[in-house]
C-alpha cells in the first residue's frame, strides 16, 4: 500500500506499518482519556506492565523513546515505546536502531478486551497485508512474531469477534475491513491452526520490508499515514466527536487569544521573529501575580528550546498557560500537544530539515497526530466561560482560521525551534539527548546596531566614518581601517586619532614629502575615498571636505601631490610613532608608494622620536633636580626631628 | 543506576539531594557531605589554570564497601555527586560520565529558567524526572 511504500521513502525516523499504525493508534486511544492530549500515565504504565517485560527493560524503553525527557508519553513517544517493546519482546536490545526495521507488534497481557482484539489480528493482518499488498510495506512476519501471539491463542479467539465490529464500520483503507473481518473469523475457527500455518509461512516470507523501512524516518512515513489515521479516527469516532478540528480544548489558542498575545509580544519586543529575554519575560509574567513556582513551571513547559528566552510561539504558549491557570485550570505536567511549537492541525506536517534529530522529527509528528486523535477526548472539555471577555474563545467559528494561521506559523517556528535545538552544548556527547540540548548560549539579542569590531579601536575614526560613510562599503572600510590603522595602544604618545590629524590638516606643517603623505595616504585615502564617495555633501565634519579633496587628489594625481602635502604631513608627523608599525603594512597594501617615500617618512619618524626623546630627557632631568631638592629638605627635617625627639621623650 | 544523587552549590550547601531508599537518606547525606572534602581537594589541586586544565568529571571520589561515590564539578563550582551501589559493578566510567552529562544538561535547563534564582533549591519537575531515570529503578 502507499503507506507501506511510503515507508520505503527515506527521510523519517521510524516506519510503522499499517497494522502497527492501527494497533498503536488504538492503544493510544485506549490510554488517552486525558484532555490534554497525552496518555494517562497510569494507563500507559498498565499497558507497559502488561507487556510482561522486565521493569528494567520498560525503563529503558521509556528512556529511549524520549518520554522521560518529555515527562510524558506523547503520541510519538508512545509509538516508539510500543515499537521498542516489540523489539524487546522479540529479543532485540532496547535501542532506537533496533526498531528501525520491521518488527512484530508488541503483545500485552490482559489489559482490555479491545487491546487484546488487536493482537491476534496483528499477525493476521500482517499476513493479509503482505498478501494483499503483495509487496513490502507491511510488517514482515517473522518467527518471533508468532511467539507472542501463540501465547494468547485463547484470548484471541475469544475476543476477535467482539473486536472486529469496531473496526469494520467504514474504515477507509479498503483492504483493511475485509482483511480484518475475514481473518478474525478464520482465526476463530482454527485459531491455533491458523497461527501455526502462519508460522510455517513465516520463514518463506522474505524480509524485504526491512530494507525499505529501516532507512525511512518516522515523520515522512507518518505524513502519508496520517490521512489514513485521520480517516480511521474520524470514521470510528465520528459518533463521539462533534467537530474534528474545532476544539473546546483549553490548551488550544484561539484567534483572538493569538492576536492578544501578539500585541503583548509586540509591546515587549517589536520584532515578532526575535526573542524575548528571560528577565523581560519574567518581569512581564510576574505581573500576572501567579506564584513563582507556578511561573517557573510554566516557563519550563513553554521554553522548549531551553535557551532562556521566548520565541513568539513559546511566548504564546506561556501566556496561554498563564491565562489558563488564572482561570482555574490546573497546570499540566507536560506541554499539551496543541500548545507545542510544532503543532499543526491534522494534515501535512512539514518535515524539518533532516539534520535535526529524531526527537525533533518525532516531536513534529507527535503534534500532528494528537491533534487528530486527541480530538475525541477534547470534546468533553467544556466551553470556557471563565475566560475574560477579551479572550472569549470562539472555537466553532475560528478553528479553520486558526488552523490556517497556525500552519504558517508552525513550520517557521518549527524550523526556528529545530535550529535552536540544534545548538549543541559545548560538553555534549553524541547521545541524542545531549545533541538536543544546547549550551548556555546567550540568547539571540534583540536587533541591536552592530558594533563593528573593526571600528572599536579608533573611536573617533569610527564615529567619523559612520557619520560620513554610513554603510558605504563598511567591510572595505574596516579592512583598511584595521590594516592601516592599528588600534592605538593607550601608552602610545598622542596617537592622533582622526581629530588631531584632521585638525592638522588645515594646516600647519608642511614638510612636504610624498613619503610623508604616504601613510596618510594609505590610512586615509581609502577612507576618504569612501567618505567622499558616500557622502559628498556631508558637512558634519569639517574634515571631510579636506579629506575628500585629498583623497581625490591622492588617488593618483602625482602632480597634485605636492599641493596636498601640506594637508598630510602634519598628520604624518603626528602619527609617525604609530605610523611606523603600520606604515609598512599600509605601504605594502597601497600600491602607489614608491620606496623613496618610505625613507623620507621613516626619517621624519626618527626625527620626531628624537625630539620627543629630547623633551623627555629634559623633563627627566628637571624632575631629578626637584627630587634632589626634596631629598635635601627631607634630610634637614629629619635631623631637626631627631634633635627634638630626645627633648620630647624625656 | 545511582542510589543517591546530589547537587551542591558553590557554597557547599545542597541544592538538590535525592536518594532512592528513602529511609536510609541520612546515611547518604552524610556520605555526600564527606565527599565534598574530596571534591575540594581535587579541584584545588590544579593551581594554575583554574578551569582550563581541570576536567569537569572528577571520577571516583572514594569507594566504600557498600557503594562508590563519583563527583563532577561545573565551571561555576556547582558540584554533582552520584552515589552508586558497589554491587552494581556493571556501571562503567562512560556511563557515569553520561549520567553526569545529563545532570549537567538538565541543571543548565533549570538555570535558564528566569524564575529560578541561583541558590534556591531545585524544584523543577523536569530535573526531577531526569534524576528519576538515573536512580535505581525500584519498581
Amino acid at each position: 500500500m502507499d503507506q507501506g511504500s511510503a515507508a520505503g521513502s527515506g527521510g523519517t525516523f521510524i516506519s510503522l506499518s499499517d497494522t502497527e499504525q492501527r494497533c498503536y493508534s488504538g492503544l493510544y486511544a485506549l490510554c488517552q482519556p486525558d484532555s490534554s492530549g497525552k496518555p494517562a500515565a497510569g494507563k500507559v504504565a498498565e499497558l507497559f506492565r502488561a507487556s510482561q517485560l522486565p521493569a528494567e527493560t520498560l525503563h529503558q524503553v521509556t528512556e529511549a523513546c524520549g518520554a522521560k525527557r518529555l515527562g510524558y508519553f506523547g503520541c510519538g513517544q508512545f509509538y516508539v515505546a510500543l515499537k521498542l517493546m516489540a523489539a524487546a519482546q522479540a529479543g532485540l536490545p532496547v535501542r532506537l536502531e533496533s526498531i528501525a526495521g520491521e518488527l512484530p507488534l508488541p503483545v500485552f497481557v490482559g489489559i482490555t478486551n479491545e487491546l487484546e482484539m488487536h493482537y491476534p489480528n496483528q499477525p493476521l493482518t500482517n499476513e493479509s497485508q503482505s498478501h494483499i499488498l503483495g509487496s513490502v510495506a507491511g510488517s514482515a512476519p517473522r518467527p518471533p512474531a508468532d511467539r507472542p501471539v501463540l501465547r494468547h491463542p485463547d484470548t484471541s479467539m475469544d475476543k476477535q469477534e467482539a473486536w472486529s465490529p469496531p473496526q469494520s464500520p467504514g474504515i477507509s483503507p479498503p483492504r483493511s475491513p475485509s482483511a480484518y473481518r475475514s481473518y478474525p473469523y478464520g482465526a476463530q475457527r482454527n485459531g491455533t491452526d491458523t497461527l501455526l500455518a502462519y508460522d510455517a509461512k513465516v520463514p518463506g516470507r522474505p524480509s524485504i520490508p526491512q530494507e525499505n523501512s529501516s532507512p525511512s524516518y518516522y515523520s515522512v512515513k507518518l505524513q502519508p499515514e496520517q490521512p489514513v489515521i485521520t480517516r480511521v479516527a474520524s470514521v470510528e469516532r465520528l459518533v463521539e466527536r462533534v467537530e474534528v478540528d474545532y476544539s473546546d480544548d483549553p490548551w488550544r489558542i484561539t484567534e483572538e487569544q493569538r492576536e492578544y498575545y501578539t500585541n503583548q509580544f509586540r509591546s515587549l519586543q517589536p520584532d515578532l521573529s526575535a526573542l524575548i529575554m528571560g528577565t523581560v519575560a519574567k518581569n512581564f509574567f510576574t505581573k500576572s501575580k501567579l506564584p513563582i513556582p507556578e511561573l517557573s513551571h510554566i516557563w519550563e513547559l513553554s521554553d522548549v528550546d531551553k535557551d532562556g528566552a521566548l520565541t513568539f510561539t513559546e511566548f504564546c504558549t506561556a501566556f496561554h498557560l498563564i491565562v489558563a491557570r488564572k482561570n482555574g485550570y490546573p497546570l499540566p505536567e507536560t506541554l499539551p500537544a496543541t500548545l507545542r511549537p510544532g503543532f499543526v492541525e491534522a494534515g501535512v506536517v512539514t518535515a524539518p530539515p533532516s539534520e535535526k534529530i529524531l526527537f525533533g522529527s518525532v516531536d513534529l509528528q507527535v503534534t500532528s497526530r494528537p491533534g487528530v486523535t486527541a480530538k475525541q477526548e477534547a470534546r468533553d472539555e467544556s466551553r470556557k466561560p471563565e475566560f475574560s471577555p477579551k479572550r472569549i474563545p470562539e472555537p466553532h467559528e475560528k478553528p479553520i482560521q486558526h488552523v490556517s494561521t497556525l500552519k504558517p506559523d508552525s513550520p517557521q517556528e518549527l524550523d526556528a525551534n529545530m535550529k535552536s535545538r540544534t545548538r549543541p552544548r559545548s560538553y555534549s556527547s553524541t547521545s541524542i539527548d545531549d545533541a538536543m540540548k544546547k549550551v548556555e548560549e546567550p540568547p539571540t539579542p534583540p536587533p541591536r546596531p552592530q558594533k563593528t569590531h573593526s571600528r572599536a579601536s579608533s573611536l573617533d575614526l569610527n564615529k567619523l566614518f559612520q557619520q560620513s560613510g554610513q554603510g558605504s562599503r563598511p567591510s572595505q572600510h574596516s579592512l583598511s581601517a584595521k590594516s592601516g590603522w592599528l588600534p592605538p595602544p593607550p601608552a602610545l604618545p598622542p596617537r592622533p586619532p582622526a581629530t588631531q590629524i584632521f585638525s592638522f590638516l588645515p594646516g600647519s606643517e608642511k614638510s612636504s614629502q610624498k613619503a610623508v603623505q604616504q601613510p596618510n595616504f594609505a590610512d586615509f585615502s581609502k577612507f576618504r575615498e569612501e567618505q567622499e564617495s558616500s557622502v559628498r555633501g556631508l558637512s558634519t565634519e569639517d574634515l571631510t571636505p579636506p579629506k575628500s579633496e585629498s583623497t581625490v587628489v591622492h588617488q593618483g594625481h602625482a602632480p597634485q601631490k605636492p599641493v596636498r602635502r601640506k594637508l598630510h604631513p602634519e598628520s604624518q608627523s603626528a602619527t609617525p610613532p604609530s605610523a611606523t608599525p603600520y606604515s609598512a603594512a599600509t605601504l605594502t597594501k597601497s600600491s602607489q608608494r614608491p620606496p623613496p617615500k618610505q625613507k623620507r617618512e621613516i626619517q621624519m619618524a626618527i626625527r620626531k622620536n628624537r625630539e620627543t626623546n629630547a623633551v623627555l630627557t629634559r623633563l627627566n632631568s628637571e624632575l631629578q633636580q626637584q627630587l634632589k631638592v626634596v631629598h635635601r629638605e627631607r634630610v634637614t627635617l629629619e635631623s631637626q626631628l631627631e634633635l627634638l625627639r630626645p627633648v620630647a621623650s624625656t | 543506576m545511582a542510589v543517591c544523587i546530589a547537587v551542591i552549590a558553590k557554597e557547599n550547601y545542597p541544592l538538590y539531594i535525592r536518594s532512592v531508599p528513602t529511609q536510609g537518606e541520612l546515611k547518604f547525606h552524610y556520605t555526600v557531605h564527606t565527599s565534598l572534602d574530596v571534591v575540594e581537594e581535587k579541584i584545588s589541586g590544579v593551581g594554575k589554570a583554574l578551569a582550563d586544565q581541570r576536567e569537569l568529571y572528577l571520577g571516583l571520589l572514594y569507594p566504600t564497601e557498600d557503594y562508590k561515590v563519583y563527583g563532577y564539578v561545573t565551571n561555576s563550582k556547582v558540584k554533582f555527586v552520584i552515589v552508586v551501589d558497589s554491587s552494581n559493578t556493571s556501571l562503567r566510567d562512560n556511563e557515569i560520565r553520561s549520567m553526569f552529562r545529563k545532570l549537567h544538561n538538565s541543571f543548565t535547563d533549570v538555570m535558564c529558567n528566569p524564575f529560578y534564582n541561583p541558590g534556591d533549591p531545585i524544584q523543577s519537575k523536569a530535573f526531577d524526572s531526569i534524576v528519576s531515570t538515573m536512580m535505581v529503578q525500584a519498581c
